[in-house]
């Protein structure tokens, strides 16, 4: 009696994994199938700030950043965003922790582990729903909910 | 030579024995129409792109690095080509420069730039040469295409009409002060 509940559970579990084969990356395409790519769409481009999910999140870029070269010999982001240069453009300085190697000390330009900045700041594109759900709420929310 | 010069002067100057008025003018306006014809073609045939790619310092450097640019590949399928941007439009200023782009044809002879990292080493004075040239006439070469008159601003970003109203508007910066590395990959920017 036992074994055989175990057997139908089991193959329970199974079916309903092959049926509910949808992948949110993938799309509806099979295992050997390639999938149909979504259309392309551009980054958001209209220079509001967003919300931060957590104080320590790397802002997100609301322009466009196509082409922008970043590698050693010259940094696009720079020429707006440097310590000397926001002033012209009003671009938003690069924060103070950019300046620190990793023992804490500062340094006189950016810190080379900091250089790369698409390695933390990344743009948003426009009106794309998350592939994959995820169920994070940000600090307050918890504090608030506790509350209650 | 002093005599040969007269000779050839009295020749040029003595009035035609064989051949008639109307002969001479005719011939004389054909063959001005096919120089002039040639001229142009020959000068036109060396502002193409397949022109400029013969050369591999063109094709594997600056060809190259221009294909993923909006310059190249883009929605609405206008291309702007090398001369588009590296050769004035306009009659006279083609001309100089044609004649001063004569030095590159020196560069290649001698492999000035023939490697990959004789390139690279050269490329801020290479690129520093068209921004200077940028700079001196107004970012002609761009508003050949780019015109301010035509630039509609509620179709820009905001961040391209607050830099466009602030600084192009009143001519304090041209296009290349700020569109630097667009078609091309910068040099090193150190200290610049």
């Amino acid at each position: 009696m036992r074994r055989t509940a175990i057997f139908f559970f089991t193959s329970f579990l199974l079916l309903g994994n092959a049926f509910s084969q949808h992948d949110p990356l993938r799309g509806a395409a099979r295992v050997d199938e390639v999938g149909k790519a979504a259309p392309m769409v551009n980054a958001e481009n209209n220079d509001k700030k967003r919300v931060r999910s957590y104080a320590m999140q790397p802002p997100t870029i609301p322009h466009k950043t196509d082409n922008y070269q970043v590698d050693r010999f010259a940094n696009k982001c720079m020429t707006c965003h440097a310590r000397t240069r926001v002033g012209e453009t009003q671009a938003t300085p690069i924060s103070i922790t950019h300046y620190q190697d990793r023992d804490g000390n500062f340094l006189a330009d950016v810190s080379p582990r900091r250089y790369f900045c698409d390695q933390c700041h990344v743009v948003q594109m426009d009106g794309v729903k998350p592939a994959v759900q995820n169920r994070f709420r940000d600090v307050e929310t918890m504090i608030r909910n506790k509350k209650k | 030579m002093r005599d040969l010069a007269i000779r050839y002067w009295r020749t040029v100057t003595r009035p035609s024995a064989y051949y008639s008025l109307g002969f001479l003018v005719v011939s004389g306006f054909v063959a001005g129409v096919v120089f002039w014809g040639g001229f142009n073609t020959a000068m036109e045939i060396t502002n193409t792109e397949q022109f400029c790619t013969t050369c591999h310092e063109m094709r594997d450097n600056v060809y190259q690095e221009i294909q993923p640019t909006i310059h190249f590949t883009n929605r609405s399928g206008v291309r702007a080509v090398c001369s588009s941007c590296h050769v004035p439009h306009d009659w006279t200023y083609k001309m100089a420069r044609k004649m001063q782009a004569s030095k590159e044809v020196w560069g290649w002879l001698f492999g000035t730039i023939d490697t990959r990292e004789k390139f690279l080493a050269k490329r801020k004075e290479l690129a520093g040469r068209e921004w200077e040239r940028m700079k001196a006439n107004d970012s002609r070469e761009c508003r050949n295409c780019h015109e301010f008159q035509a630039m509609d601003f509620t179709r820009q970003s905001k961040r391209a009409v607050d830099a466009h109203s602030a600084f192009l508007a009143k001519g304090e910066k041209t296009c290349i002060d700020c569109h630097k590395g667009i078609a091309h990959r910068l040099p090193d920017m150190a200290n610049q």
